[in-house]
C-alpha cells in the first residue's frame, strides 16, 4: 500500500491525503464482489485494482493537474478535500458499521513444527511482494517507467526531451491508486473496515513512507515491515487500544530526526 | 473595511438577539465561536502560512483544563485562562521542534496532526480525566461559574471573542509582526535573509494563536456541558477549524469571518437536513466539495474576490 504513496510523491511531488480512503474503497470493492458476484477477495483483487486506477486517473486528470505547478499547502487541501469526499461518501453509502470480507482461506491455518501460519496472511504477503516486484520491473524496465522516472527527477528535463509529462504523471497517480486498490482488496479478509478506518491507514502509509523515505520503492517495503513490527510490538506491551499512540510518537520521532527516511532524499 | 461601516455591523449585530428565534440563535452562537476559532488558525495557518491540522488539541486542552479544575472548584472564568496558557505551552513545543527543525509545509502538517491525534488518545485512556466517554458538567445556571440559562448571554459572549480575536489580528497585521508573517509566508528563505527573525515570530503566531484557541474550548465547554475525546481532540474539529478561514480567504482580517458566516449555517442546516433521512457524513461531502472547489478557483478565498468584484463593481457605477 505504501508502495503505491511512494510512487505518488516521489514523482509528483503531491502528498495524497486521500491515500487511505481509496484504499478503504478498494476494500468496499472487494467486498461488493465478494457479497453480490460471489467472488473471493484473492480473485477479485485484480479488479479492485483496475478501478481504482481509474479513480486515480480522474482525481490526476480532472484536479491534481490543474495545480501541481501551485503551493504545496493548495495540494495537500486539495487533497483534504477528496479524503474527506471518499470517506464520507463511503459513510453515506456503506453506512458506519465495520464490515469484513469472508473468504474460505481467511479460516485455514497451517501447522508447521511448533507454528501456526495463517494461510490468508502468508497469501496477502506473498502477493504483496509480488506486486512490489512487478511495480519495481514496470518502473525500471519498461519505456512508460522510464518516463515516470525521468518526470520525477527532473520535471523540466523531461518536458525538454518531449516527454508528455502530464500523461505520466495520471498514469504514475493511477498506478499508485491501484496499488491500494489491490492492497485493500488483499487485506479486506484480514482486517475489518469501516469508513472512518481511511484516516488511520492514510496516517500508517505516511509513517511506513515517511521511514523508508518519500519516493524510494525498497524504502517503502522494508519501511512497511519495521512499522509491523513496531506497531504489533507495541500492541503486546501496551493497551491495544494505545496502538495508535505507538505509531503517533513513532511518525513524530522520525519527522525531526529523520525527515528523509532511510532510503530517500530529502525535499527542500 | 470603513470605521463607519465596522460600527454598524457591529451594531446590528448586537441588536440582533432581540429578533431572532431560539434556533437561529444557535446558529450564530456556532457562527461566531466557529469565527473566533477561524481568526485564532488566521494568526499561524493564515498570515504566517503555517499550515497547521491540529488545532484541535488546543481547545480539548483548554476545555478539559477549564473542566478539571471547575470540578475542583475553580471558577471557569479563571480556568479559561489557565487553559489558554495551558494550550499556548503545547503550542509552544509544538512551534519549537517544527520550527527548530525545519519542518515545512507538509511535514508540519503531519506534525501537528499527531500530536492532536496523540492528545486525543491520552485523553481516551485516562480514566482520571473520563476516558474515552469523557466529561460532564453539572449545570448550576451560576453565571460566576460560567453558566447561564439564557442563550443571548452566550450570544454576546461568543460574539465578544470573535471581536477580540479580530481585533488582536488587526492589531499583529498593522504592526512590524504582521508585516514579517506575511513575508515568511511568501519566501521564509528570503525573509531570513532580510534579516527576519523568523524562528521567533512564527513561534509569536503559534503561541498566540493556540492561547486564544484553548481560551475556545472553555466556552464550548460550558455551552455544550460535555466533553469528548473525539469531539474536542479530534481531526473533524481540526478540519472545522481550518476550512473556515480557507474559503473565506486565509491571511485576511475579514476571510475567516466572511468564512464562518457562509459554512456554519451551510454545515447546521445539511447536517439536520440529511441527518433526518439517516445520511450522515452528507455534510462532510459538502464540505470536501467546497474545499476542492475553492482550491481550484478561488485559491486565494472568498474574501479577495469579493473585494475585487466590489471594486469593480463600484468603479464601474462611477463612470
Amino acid at each position: 500500500m505504501a508502495v503505491g504513496l511512494t510512487l505518488i510523491f516521489g514523482v509528483m511531488r503531491v502528498v495524497n491525503f486521500a491515500h487511505g480512503d481509496m484504499m478503504v474503497w478498494g476494500m468496499y470493492l472487494a467486498f461488493l464482489l465478494a457479497t453480490g458476484a460471489g467472488l473471493d477477495p484473492y480473485v477479485a483483487f485484480p479488479v479492485c485494482a483496475a478501478a481504482l486506477f481509474a479513480l486515480g486517473l480522474a482525481v490526476q486528470r480532472g484536479l491534481v493537474d490543474r495545480i501541481v505547478d501551485a503551493p504545496h499547502e493548495m495540494q495537500i487541501l486539495l487533497m483534504v478535500g477528496v479524503a474527506l469526499v471518499l470517506e464520507n461518501a463511503a459513510l453515506v453509502a456503506f453506512g458506519p458499521e465495520p464490515a469484513r470480507v469472508r473468504s474460505p482461506l481467511a479460516r485455514l491455518t497451517w501447522e508447521v513444527g511448533p507454528l501456526y501460519v495463517d494461510v490468508a496472511r502468508l497469501v496477502t504477503f506473498a502477493v504483496a511482494i509480488v506486486l512490489t516486484l512487478a511495480l519495481w520491473l514496470f518502473l525500471f524496465r519498461t519505456e512508460t517507467g522510464r518516463l515516470i522516472r525521468a518526470a520525477a527527477d527532473n520535471h523540466e528535463g523531461a518536458l525538454v526531451i518531449g516527454v508528455d509529462v502530464r500523461r505520466v504523471y495520471a498514469v504514475a497517480f493511477g498506478v499508485g491508486a491501484a496499488c491500494v486498490g489491490a492492497a485493500g482488496a488483499l487485506v479486506s479478509p484480514i482486517l475489518p473496515f469501516q469508513p472512518t478506518t481511511g484516516l488511520s491507514l492514510s496516517v500508517t502509509s505516511f509513517n511506513i513512507v515517511i521511514i523508508g523515505g518519500m519516493g524510494s520503492l525498497l524504502g517503502a517495503f522494508i519501511g512497511g515491515l519495521l512499522v509491523s513490527v513496531a506497531e504489533s510490538l507495541g500492541a503486546v506491551f501496551l493497551k491495544p487500544s494505545l496502538k495508535e499512540l505507538f505509531s503517533f510518537s513513532l511518525l513524530i520521532v522520525i519527522l525531526l530526526f529523520r525527515p528523509a527516511g532511510l532510503f530517500g532524499k530529502r525535499l527542500t | 473595511m470603513k470605521p463607519v461601516a465596522t460600527l454598524v455591523a457591529i451594531a446590528l449585530l448586537l441588536a440582533l438577539p432581540a429578533v431572532l428565534s431560539g434556533y437561529a440563535l444557535t446558529i450564530f452562537i456556532l457562527i461566531f465561536f466557529y469565527a473566533y476559532l477561524a481568526q485564532a488558525w488566521n494568526l499561524v495557518g493564515g498570515y504566517a502560512g503555517q499550515l497547521s491540522a491540529g488545532h484541535a488539541a488546543f481547545v480539548g486542552i483548554g476545555g478539559y483544563t477549564a473542566a478539571l479544575l471547575f470540578e475542583r472548584g475553580v471558577t471557569p472564568w479563571i480556568g479559561m485562562f489557565v487553559g489558554g496558557a495551558l494550550a499556548a505551552a503545547l503550542g509552544a513545543v509544538i512551534g519549537y521542534l517544527g520550527f527548530r527543525f525545519g519542518l515545512r509545509g507538509f511535514y508540519f502538517v503531519l506534525l501537528t496532526v499527531a500530536f492532536a491525534e496523540i492528545c486525543r488518545i491520552l485523553a481516551s485512556n485516562i480514566e482520571a480525566v473520563g476516558g474515552a466517554i469523557g466529561l460532564y458538567i453539572t449545570f448550576t445556571g451560576d453565571p460566576r461559574q460560567f453558566q447561564f440559562r439564557d442563550q443571548r448571554v452566550y450570544y454576546y459572549i461568543a460574539l465578544a471573542l470573535m471581536l477580540s480575536a479580530t481585533g488582536v489580528a488587526a492589531l499583529v497585521e498593522r504592526r512590524r509582526m504582521g508585516i514579517y508573517l506575511t513575508a515568511i509566508r511568501e519566501d521564509e528563505t528570503a525573509s531570513e535573509a532580510l534579516g527576519v527573525d523568523t524562528f521567533r515570530y512564527k513561534m509569536l503566531a503559534m503561541v498566540l494563536s493556540s492561547f486564544l484557541t484553548g481560551v475556545a474550548g472553555t466556552f464550548y465547554a460550558f455551552q455544550t456541558f460535555s466533553l469528548q475525546p473525539s469531539a474536542v481532540f479530534g481531526i473533524p474539529l481540526s478540519v472545522e477549524i481550518i476550512i473556515r478561514p480557507i474559503i473565506g480567504g486565509s491571511g485576511t482580517l475579514l476571510g475567516p469571518i466572511l468564512g464562518s458566516f457562509i459554512l456554519t449555517p451551510l454545515a447546521e442546516l445539511s447536517r439536520q437536513y440529511f441527518g433526518q433521512s439517516g445520511l450522515h457524513g452528507a455534510h462532510l461531502i459538502v464540505y470536501g466539495l467546497l474545499l476542492v472547489a475553492v482550491v481550484l478557483f478561488l485559491p486565494q478565498g472568498a474574501y479577495p474576490f469579493l473585494r475585487r468584484l466590489l471594486t469593480k463593481f463600484t468603479i464601474q457605477s462611477r463612470a
